[in-house]
């Protein structure tokens, strides 16, 4: 089928008509071919691409699944995602691999491209089988114990290594365990009112520093799970002019949200890392913004009901983010004035791309590059009410607010997977 | 006053003097032959223990009692709460029973307020200690007792000089007590080894100091409180004899103390650990007086919360 988005507005400000036949567009200038899309006033920019997602899918599927997590994912604009590793089981050998792969094949809403674990169980004691991963229908290029840190200095020295082979990064989710046991929020002002066991940024910023001085000492490729802190952006900074090869991530939410939340107890807002100060959120909006962090990952999260009713000690950590990480990212970023649509574009889709190696992702829009797109309503805006996200989950911090731009369509290898803000029930064979 | 006290911080000045009045009154009417009120005939009140604490339990029950309220202990331990069974869920059945009040004491900081803010129950709940976090009632009484030890200041402890000596980091009693008696005017002094401090204590309105020595003897009041065996397993001081010698009130430091001051501890004590058996026992010591007022503390805020009949008609 060819099909034609007139009157667009790329990332760059300019207009181009886009034709799209089949899954490739084949041509952006001023011809139109077969039915036409009017696309005059909205954006469009390459698929977005998270390298942070909980499918929960196997072993947790009252919270979600591939399925579910990929219908969220594309009405939040993505067209890959990809799967961490702390399913049940762990994602630590080629099989489940295999199958979270297989999963999101046969959902056909997106790419979906399993995270293998770092280490067995995430235990963080013996490298999993990364090298049959790799090799693995999944072809896993990226591995992370999130949710643990790979906390011995061992581990993770020979972890970086063994990836070199076949391209592979190490995303850390940056926590010393001993710093933070028991923690239930940033450590401050507002943990030392509320009697909350703390967090503190030196949990965090100790693990990147040592991480970053490991990847120099052996030549690799580190990425950095959702940064937090005003430090950790400082380390990361410094790293970057030293040349070393570390990458980083910010959430949405800790672009936009303050521990101050975290005093009506209400476990919407719990979440791991936490919620930091104002002074975080300043420094890694500005880290965003000039370079420092490369790339925005959603950390979506999703949790049923029974785990975040309940008193906050005994909640579950984590928020969903698929379906709202546009609109915040617009409101901490484009509304602030410290970034423009080329820099969402590069932080929501070209960037992460290239640092997972996603191939059909990420692309310029330009003839013969695969047609993963999302199409934006600028102009507009939305109230988020939890229990209307196609996640299976409802623990979102956003309920209620309302929030900057709608993701329009969402096309997904040629295929409007979103049509108008809507699932169209049509998937990639 | 609010629906609920989960929080020294929902409670107006206003409020605060209301109870201490209410309880001082309170302690008045029932000083005479018959200890018990029929101001609460008819309503219930639901102790609601997620932990174990005899002492505040018994008081609330007590104070409960002595108002005719009908009262309904309600403990974790041997429940279906051990057995799993979420806040949720045992709001909503204390919910079904009718409670008009739920006294809740729970290891999660919060968890109070979880339970008011939530929408499970229409209950006033009653914060009687969560987690880290505060114990309201324990402050009220703490307040009430200075109170009447400083007749002459007639309720105002504007410049009056409190210690609060010990576990900051862990204590409840000493988050809600910082909250109420900055509130009142005192000027509080927190004293522990650093480890024991929060991290973010500078934001309190108090002073923070090392070291129990240096100023003893400007104190109006000195408040001790426990150290939990457990913390020595997480490296917060080298052992119970080092705390002792450093941040123990023994007798030397208790013999440095201002003439009129007063030791407070709100139990339970670990003797010979922050508190020496003299400290305790001594003339200063104004520690048995506290658990009294504790009901008295307790009944006002029942009787404040719930609307119980006017105090004129049950004394008449």
């Amino acid at each position: 089928m060819m099909y034609t988005l007139t009157g667009a507005t790329l990332a760059d400000g300019t207009q181009a008509n886009i034709v799209i036949d089949g899954n490739q567009i084949i041509s952006v200038g001023t011809t139109q071919e077969g039915e036409i899309i009017d696309c005059s006033n909205l954006r469009v920019l390459p698929g977005f691409v998270d390298l942070h997602t909980h499918l929960r899918e196997p072993g947790k599927e009252d919270a979600e699944t591939v399925l579910t997590g990929s219908q969220s994912a594309v009405l939040g604009g993505y067209t890959a995602i990809s799967a961490m590793a702390n399913t049940s089981p762990v994602a630590d050998t080629a099989g489940v691999v295999e199958q979270v792969f297989r999963l999101g094949k046969e959902a056909g809403l997106c790419e979906v491209f399993p995270i293998g674990a770092v280490t067995v169980g995430l235990e963080g004691e013996k490298l999993a089988e990364l090298g049959a991963m790799a090799d693995s229908a999944a072809r896993v290029r990226v591995f992370s114990d999130d949710g643990k840190c790979v906390s011995d200095p061992l581990v993770m020295r020979r972890a970086l290594e063994y990836v070199k082979s076949f391209g592979g990064v190490i995303a850390q989710h940056a926590q010393d365990p001993r710093l933070t046991v028991g923690s239930q929020m940033n450590e401050g002002e507002v943990s030392s009112r509320l009697g909350l066991a703390g967090w503190p940024a030196v949990a965090e910023e100790a693990i990147i520093a040592r991480d970053i001085l490991l990847a120099d000492h052996v030549k690799s490729r580190l990425h950095i799970c959702h940064l937090t802190t005003r430090g950790g952006v400082e380390l990361v900074r410094w790293a970057k002019a030293q040349g070393i090869n570390v990458t980083a991530e910010v959430t949405p939410h800790h672009l936009l949200l303050t521990d101050s939340l975290v005093e009506s107890y209400d476990p919407l807002y719990k979440v791991n890392p936490p919620l930091r100060t104002d002074v975080d959120v300043q420094a890694l909006r500005e880290g965003l913004a000039d370079g420092t962090i490369d790339i925005v990952a959603t950390d979506h999260a999703p949790h049923p009901v029974e785990d975040k009713e309940c008193e906050w000690s005994s909640a579950a950590f984590g928020m969903l983010g698929l379906e709202t990480a546009l609109s915040v990212v617009a409101k901490a970023m484009l509304e602030t004035g410290l970034a423009t649509w080329e820099r969402i574009a590069e932080v929501m889709s070209i960037v992460p791309a290239r640092i997972a190696g996603y191939e059909r992702q990420g692309q310029a829009i330009k003839a013969g590059s695969p047609a993963n797109l999302t199409i934006l309503d600028e102009k507009s805006n939305w109230q988020v009410d939890r229990y209307a996200l196609a996640s299976k989950s409802h623990n979102s911090p956003f309920h209620g607010e309302r929030l900057p731009i709608t993701v329009r369509h969402t096309i997904y290898e040629g295929i409007f997977v979103v049509r108008d803000g809507t699932l169209t029930g049509e998937r990639y064979e | 006053m609010k629906n609920h006290l989960l929080s020294i911080n929902d409670l107006s000045i206003d409020d605060i003097s209301a109870i201490l009045s209410t309880a001082a009154q309170l302690e008045t009417i029932t000083s005479g032959p018959t200890k018990k009120l029929p101001t609460l005939r008819g309503l219930t009140v639901v102790n609601l223990f997620f932990e174990d604490s005899t002492r505040t339990r018994i008081s609330f029950e007590t104070a409960a009692k002595r108002l005719s309220a009908d009262v309904i202990n309600f403990s974790a331990k041997g429940s279906s709460v051990s057995k799993g069974e979420s806040l949720k869920d045992t709001a909503q059945t204390l919910q079904a029973m009718g409670a008009d009040a739920v006294v809740i004491r729970h290891s999660a900081s919060g968890a109070a307020q979880r339970l008011a803010d939530s929408g499970w129950i229409n209950a006033s709940v009653i914060n009687a200690g969560d987690g880290t976090h505060e114990h309201p009632t324990q402050a009220l009484l703490d307040a009430y007792t200075i109170s009447k030890h400083f007749p002459e200041r007639k309720g105002d402890f504007k410049g009056l000089r409190i210690a609060i000596v010990g576990d900051i980091l862990h204590s409840r009693v000493a988050r809600s007590n910082v909250l109420l008696l900055s509130k009142m005017g005192a000027h509080v002094t927190l004293i522990a080894p650093p480890t024991l401090l929060p991290v973010g204590v500078e934001s309190w309105p108090v002073e923070i100091s090392y070291d129990l020595d240096s100023a003893l003897s400007s104190f109006d009041v000195v408040m001790m409180l426990r150290i939990q065996m457990e913390r020595m397993s997480n490296f917060y001081f080298p052992n119970e004899r080092e705390y002792a010698r450093r941040y123990g009130l023994n007798e030397f430091r208790l013999g440095k103390l201002a003439k009129n001051s007063i030791v407070m501890h709100p139990g339970p004590m670990n003797r010979g650990l922050e508190i020496s058996a003299a400290s305790a026992d001594s003339s200063r010591s104004v520690i048995v007086e506290q658990v009294g007022n504790g009901v008295l503390t307790r009944m006002a805020v029942l009787y404040l919360l719930l609307g119980g009949a006017p105090m004129t008609e049950v004394s008449a």
